[in-house]
């Protein structure tokens, strides 16, 4: 038990005034004077907390109970719609939310407003004697003593080694992270194959694009030909080579110099993969021209080659050559003219060799 | 007043007061975004549909749009945007326009279906343009499947996977597609209302549109089965969620624990 002071408020505080040299002394406050419950006092008080109780842990009894029925009456067979399966969830839920709560709330109750409550100090331990220091260095002495491994250093020196190789498989398996990309990010699947050019095809079911099919304004999500029939790594092809293709009018496109048979009456490709961290940028206001990328608001503008004009990517997305072959069709001259998407080490040196 | 005053200072009191508030705004706000949708049955148009609906352009669009549609500074022309277009920006009271903006808002339609039948039959009239769609693209019963793939290729990046909308540049939006009408769905896929791009019938089939249409009600009528979907919006959404009534949940039951009984 601790000493029960009067509670009354104590002013001989650290507190010192300016001047004033000699701080006085700290005095332990001691402990607030014990407050009896009204549970202490009034037997009907103590009565009403232990039904309190009793109900918290009738609540769990309710909740394991709903879960249980939930569980088996819900018939989630032929015929049950999503309207069953978000009742069964609901109660399945709520069922366990009460059956826990009432518990912990029903222990937590009962210990506060029933369980003893009076204070208990409890004194520090020393923290370490002098014997205890000298013993414990004795121990290890005696285990240096013991194992030899002063005397014996062809032991000591074969288990430096073991340690020492012990984390080199380890390193080896790191190699199996890689091998590194090499070439893969420069390269997509629009470059010709034995000479013939690759079709723009519509995202998702890969139909040729003609260029008539695009009218003034509107926007085609397009991947090339021959991706939906790859068998293996479609998915990571697809990441590289998305592109979206977009009418303007003619006038407002202002090609740079070597651009100007890279678009075909003011039809437009561009890579959808952000040069910022990318992600797809393929959000196309038709009036204003500008692409907007969702992640993190990099704003690109058409008429000006997809320059950055908003935002933290630091590059125009790359545009793909196209023209018409003699069906009609739209078709990538070339492949991309720089490594499509985000910056990664060797970026620089595959541009220098795409362009040389 | 005693009673209240004491209530007043109770621990809870600020967290009541915060919820009742966010229910009240909540309330009025959905009140208020209330819009009434209307329906054209027909897409055929008599000469008397035209005549009428001629004067009313003249009455009510000319000033933007030009006599004869024909543009001028303060709007576009209308020669050849077709009777979908009129169909959608009238019937769903983006036009006439409230007032200069980056977009056009959404609010209750100012002309009753009869009189944007006959100011889509006028338009139409002044050169061919996408029309209302047919009543089989409408009917909801294509494949969703199909629908949900061309929706996540061709409308997710803007409309969100889930449908609910998205911002854009400048003050412009994507706006949220529940409660939208299959036909004005269609109708703005075809013509490509401010700054939508043009879905045309070369790019995604009229059944793609339909398959659309289909996944989009669809989802919509489905609800969400993980409960509250806080606005479809994503993690930021349901980040703030967490944050506060999760955080406040536990805090409150730390309070309670550490706290004396009386």
């Amino acid at each position: 038990m601790g000493n029960h002071s009067d509670g009354s408020p104590n002013h001989s505080g650290t507190v010192a005034t300016a001047g004033q040299n000699e701080v006085e002394k700290f005095q332990d406050p001691g402990l607030p004077p014990h407050r009896l419950r009204l549970a202490d006092t009034d037997p009907k008080a103590a009565k009403r907390a232990e039904r309190q109780v009793a109900v918290l842990f009738g609540t769990s009894v309710v909740g394991t109970l709903i879960f249980l029925v939930a569980y088996f009456a819900i018939d989630l067979g032929e015929g049950a719609g999503i309207a069953t399966i978000r009742l069964q969830n609901a109660l399945l839920g709520l069922g366990t939310a009460f059956a826990m709560l009432g518990i912990g709330t029903g222990i937590v109750h009962w210990a506060k407003a029933l369980m003893p409550d009076h204070e208990v100090s409890e004194e520090r331990h020393a923290i370490r004697t002098e014997e205890d220091r000298q013993a414990a260095v004795r121990i290890v002495d005696d285990i240096v003593e013991e194992t030899g491994i002063k005397r014996r250093p062809l032991i000591r020196n074969t288990l430096l080694g073991a340690v020492a190789l012990a984390p080199l498989p380890a390193i080896a398996v790191f190699g199996d992270l890689g091998p590194r990309p090499d070439k893969k990010l420069a390269h997509t699947m629009w470059a010709p194959e034995e000479g013939k050019l690759k079709r723009l095809t519509r995202d998702p079911d890969g139909t040729p694009i003609k260029a008539s099919d695009v009218t003034l304004g509107s926007a085609f999500h397009v991947i090339p030909e021959g991706l939906n029939e790859l068998h293996e790594g479609k998915l990571n092809e697809k990441a590289k080579a998305v592109v979206l293709l977009m009418r303007l009018d003619p006038a407002s496109l202002k090609p740079s110099a070597g651009r100007e048979d890279w678009s075909y009456n003011g039809i437009v490709a561009y890579s959808k993969i952000c040069t910022h961290v990318g992600c797809p940028v393929a959000l196309y206001e038709q009036q204003t021209h500008h692409l907007l990328c969702p992640c993190h608001q990099s704003t690109f503008d058409l008429t000006q080659e997809c320059k950055v004009i908003f935002g933290p990517a630091s590059r125009p997305l790359p545009q793909l050559p196209i023209a018409v072959d003699n069906e009609g069709y739209l078709v990538a001259t070339s492949d991309f003219k720089e490594p499509v998407g985000p910056s990664y080490w060797e970026r620089d040196e595959h541009e220098r060799s795409i362009n040389s | 007043m005693k009673a209240l005053s004491q209530k007043r200072r109770h621990p809870l009191a600020v967290i009541a007061l915060l919820l009742m508030g966010l229910l009240v705004t909540g309330g009025l706000y959905a009140v208020a975004t209330t819009v009434n949708e209307a329906k054209a049955s027909t897409t055929s148009y008599s000469a008397s549909d035209t005549a009428e609906g001629e004067k009313l352009f003249e009455a009510n669009c000319a000033t933007c749009h030009g006599m004869g549609a024909s543009g001028t500074q303060d709007g576009p022309s209308l020669v050849g945007v077709g009777a979908a277009a009129v169909d959608f920006q009238v019937g769903t009271g983006r036009m006439p326009m409230q007032m200069n903006g980056p977009q056009a808002y959404k609010k209750p339609a100012q002309f009753n279906e009869e009189q944007t039948h006959q100011l889509s039959g006028y338009v139409a009239s002044l050169g061919a343009g996408p029309a209302i769609p047919e009543e089989h693209l409408l009917d909801e019963k294509g494949d969703a499947a199909a629908g949900g793939e061309l929706f996540r290729v061709n409308c997710a990046m803007c409309h969100n996977a889930a449908a609910a909308g998205g911002a854009l540049t400048r003050g412009k939006f994507a706006p949220a597609l529940a409660d939208v009408s299959g036909k004005h769905i269609y109708e703005a896929m075809v013509t490509g209302p401010q700054n939508m791009p043009v879905f045309s019938d070369a790019n995604v089939s009229p059944e793609g549109k339909r398959d659309i249409i289909t996944f989009l009600k669809q989802i919509e009528s489905n609800g969400s089965p993980g409960g509250a979907d806080l606005g479809s919006l994503g993690p930021v959404a349901e980040g703030l969620f967490v944050w506060i009534a999760g955080l406040g949940v536990i805090i409150g039951f730390t309070i309670w624990l550490t706290s004396r009984t009386s």
